[in-house]
């Protein structure tokens, strides 16, 4: 018997390594021979800490969710010693659909396997394929594999796998680079972070493959620096990788060498972009260039260099042990396999979900993520992060899969998917974007560097109550600017939550405009906060005023001095009656 | 050498630690975001000092190098606390309240976004995403330790852990 316990960043955040070391404490106290090992990032996030039971035959026996230190005792004494299953700490039926409703084909390992020991990882196949690979096909039946299989770049623009290593192949040079961009740069996506936390061989693995098609000895992985325990298992899974073989000299036997390293990143959304990725990646500051040449002809040190994200590099070993045509079979027309999607934001269950391409948007949110906190109205999904936009609740009936989220004016991108409800200001979600982006323009166009700008004073002029007559249509305008005058994908996709909010939410920005209202009750300037016959007057709320504007008699009704009121919300939150009422 | 560049009063002099670094990375090509980076762990930020030092040991001008620091927002110029607050930012994080932790953070420390408080306990830092977005707001403290990171924060939540850090450190501090 052994027990698993899932240790990503999310997992520890909960407090899994203290759950975890009370485990070995209290196992070492009870004398058992059970062995605890970690796991990546099982998907459940919402569940953390889970402590998986193994048993002898290594099936997977009982899942303990939101298992803190304290409920460890119960969880050894009654099921390790006394051999019951502690029913009310496993985790439920409802919770079980939310891995079962999922096809799993880049997470098969993460939160199953132990992502510090490559042995786990060969156990389940892993470096079968590579072997495979060097001994049994040529870098022409790789490419072809892989375009069989229809695999599409997961970084964001879709573009085939394929196409990219066959340019990159048939382009000549003295040395070529086959570069991970693992630098998760879009706010609200972690798939990145889970696949190289949970099972960093299938990257190394991948990227050796992809290696060996288009010609290449060098890989790199350019990864985020706030993501520490990433670049750590990645550090390690390289040593152990080498110690075994699997990378360096004369891979398997062969006369094929390739070795991968690690170098990370300082922190520019910009530095997705290819280009700019490169400019980092030499010690520049990461600014974009103009393409042609493309990377595939004269990238890192001006050598043919091919960029995958990490989530291509992970589908590849599946696709090479199972066959071009099996990941083709899943998915749509146009759009093959799975996508891994981060679901986080207004959403009950939120973690990581892989799902097929082409489920409804429905499915993801309300079959899987089970709906909106609180039961509350669910209004619009951002998808695509800061180049992509927000797809309204008219709309949930939309298949995820390039094409048709692309009609929508937002984009698959990474795969992060924000639920919004009721609450959330559609015009402020447009600001808080602009505001990233416009910090995040590296400042090489001028519509990129001074439009982003423009357009977030506009934003943040409606959201503070000063919006004028034809500042939609000025947006509008700025908007197309910006995307025709910039060189690379920032600029170019920058305005799109700004034009999707426009699109689908035009009458929230009117009414921010012109009747002075944010409607989700969410932009401080546009509030007023007024005490309804529900106070009690306990006078709570005029003790926590920080600008004396509420006043009133004890066991009185109160009133709020609107002129003095600053908006803060002291009040609202101190208010044990609920009697403060937000408009 | 322009008025930026002149040594800085109580700065780090003597870069021994950092001598290692270069004569591992100050000859191989592209390494200049490695080094810096590598400085910035030993020091715990970039020194006008330690950038004329690079420049030195590597032949950089000091003029790109500043240029590459002030680009990338891991850099910092400034000195901070023990603790490094990094606040999450991210989408999730802003459609969870992101905004409020920070006002009470602010609030309590009394300092805002880059600045660190006046005993030194703690620098606050809003970043653009932590990737625990299912746990958000969420924030991360970073300290000799290593780093932490918190989930599901509340304003009062956020305010008990700056608490409990300042007492354990103001205790150190006392006992130290």
């Amino acid at each position: 018997m052994r027990l698993v316990i899932g240790q990503g960043s999310c997992g520890v955040a909960t407090g899994a390594k203290k759950t975890s070391a009370e485990f070995e404490k209290l196992i070492a106290q009870a004398g058992l021979d059970i062995k605890v090992e970690k796991t990546g990032c099982i998907g459940n996030c919402y569940l953390e800490p889970i402590v998986d039971v193994y048993d002898d035959a290594d099936a997977l026996i009982s899942r303990y969710v939101q298992i803190q230190p304290e409920k460890a005792a119960e969880i050894v004494e009654k099921h390790l010693v006394g051999g019951q299953v502690v029913s009310e700490l496993a985790i439920s039926e409802v919770d079980e659909k939310f891995l079962s409703s999922q096809k799993r084909i880049v997470l098969r390992n993460a939160g199953v396997i132990n992502p510090e020991d490559i042995e786990a990882y060969i156990a389940v196949g892993g470096y079968g394929a590579i072997e495979k690979v060097l001994k049994e096909m040529s870098p022409e039946d790789v490419i072809e594999e892989i375009k069989v299989s229809g695999l599409r770049g997961r970084g964001g623009a879709g573009f085939p796998t394929w196409f990219k290593w066959d340019a990159a192949r048939k382009n000549r040079g003295k040395d070529k680079y086959m570069v991970c961009n693992a630098d998760e740069g879009d706010p609200g996506a972690f798939m990145d972070r889970s696949v190289l936390e949970g099972d960093p061989h299938s990257l190394l693995e991948g990227m050796t493959i992809g290696g060996y098609a288009m010609g290449a000895n060098e890989g790199v992985i350019y990864v985020r620096a706030e993501y520490p325990l990433a670049i750590h298992r990645l550090e390690m899974a390289i040593e152990q990788s080498r110690a075994k073989g699997f990378l360096g000299k004369n891979l398997f036997g062969t006369s094929y060498s390739f070795d991968i390293r690690i170098k990370a990143g300082a922190g520019a959304f910009v530095c997705g972009e290819e280009t700019a990725l490169i400019a980092s990646l030499e010690g520049e500051r990461g600014m974009p260039r103009l393409k042609p040449p493309f990377p595939a002809e004269k990238g890192f040190w001006q050598q043919p260099t091919n960029i995958n994200n990490v989530e291509s590099f992970a589908n590849v070993p599946w696709i090479i042990s199972n066959g071009g045509a099996a990941f083709g079979a899943v998915g749509t027309d146009k759009s093959k396999g799975t996508k891994v999607f981060a679901l986080a934001g207004k959403i009950k269950k939120g973690g990581l979900v892989e799902v097929p391409m082409g489920l409804p948007l429905r499915d993801v949110i309300y079959g899987i993520g089970d709906g909106i906190k609180g039961d509350k109205e669910f209004k619009a999904v951002q998808m695509g992060g800061p180049s992509g936009g927000c797809i309204p609740a008219s709309l949930i009936d939309t298949p995820v899969d390039y094409e048709n989220i692309t009609k929508t004016g937002a984009i698959v991108g990474s795969g992060g998917m924000i639920v919004m409800d009721e609450t959330t200001c559609m015009v402020d979600m447009a600001r808080y974007f602009l505001d990233f982006t416009r910090k995040e323009s590296c400042g090489k166009c001028n519509y990129c560097r001074i439009g982003t700008k423009r357009m977030l004073e506009i934003l943040e002029r409606i959201t503070q109550g000063e919006g004028r007559d034809g500042d939609i249509e000025l947006l509008i305008e700025l908007a197309e600017k910006v995307k025709d005058g910039s060189m690379c994908g920032l600029g170019q996709t920058a305005p799109n939550p700004v034009l999707t909010t426009i699109r689908y939410f035009r009458d929230e920005y009117e009414d921010h405009i012109y009747n002075k209202k944010c409607t989700a009750h969410s932009c401080k300037a546009l509030l007023t906060f007024e005490i309804t016959d529900a106070c009690t007057g306990c006078t709570l709320c005029s003790r926590r005023c920080p600008v004396g504007a509420i006043t009133g008699e004890r066991k009185q009704k109160h009133v709020i001095d609107p002129e003095k009121c600053i908006k803060c919300g002291k009040c609202e939150e101190s208010c044990k009656f609920s009697a403060i009422l937000r408009d | 050498m322009c008025e930026n560049c002149n040594s800085q009063p109580g700065s780090v002099t003597d870069f021994a630690d950092l001598a290692p670094v270069l004569e591992k990375y100050g000859n191989v090509q592209g390494s200049l975001i490695t080094i810096l980076q590598k400085a910035q762990d030993i020091y715990g930020y970039l020194s006008m000092d330690a950038i004329n030092y690079i420049s030195e040991n590597t032949g950089i001008k000091p003029a790109k190098i500043y240029g590459v620091a002030t680009f990338y927002t891991q850099f910092r110029l400034k000195p901070i606390g023990k603790n490094l607050i990094m606040l999450c930012k991210g989408t999730a994080c802003h459609v969870n309240g992101a905004d409020s932790i920070e006002e009470a953070i602010t609030e309590f420390l009394e300092i805002e976004d880059g600045e660190t408080t006046a005993d030194g306990i703690f620098t606050l830092n809003n970043v653009a995403c932590l990737g625990c977005c299912s746990l958000a707001p969420v924030m991360m403290i970073k300290n000799s330790d290593g780093e932490e990171t918190f989930g599901n924060l509340t304003k009062d939540k956020a305010k008990t852990i700056l608490a409990d850090i300042r007492k354990r450190d103001g205790e150190q501090e006392v006992a130290g």
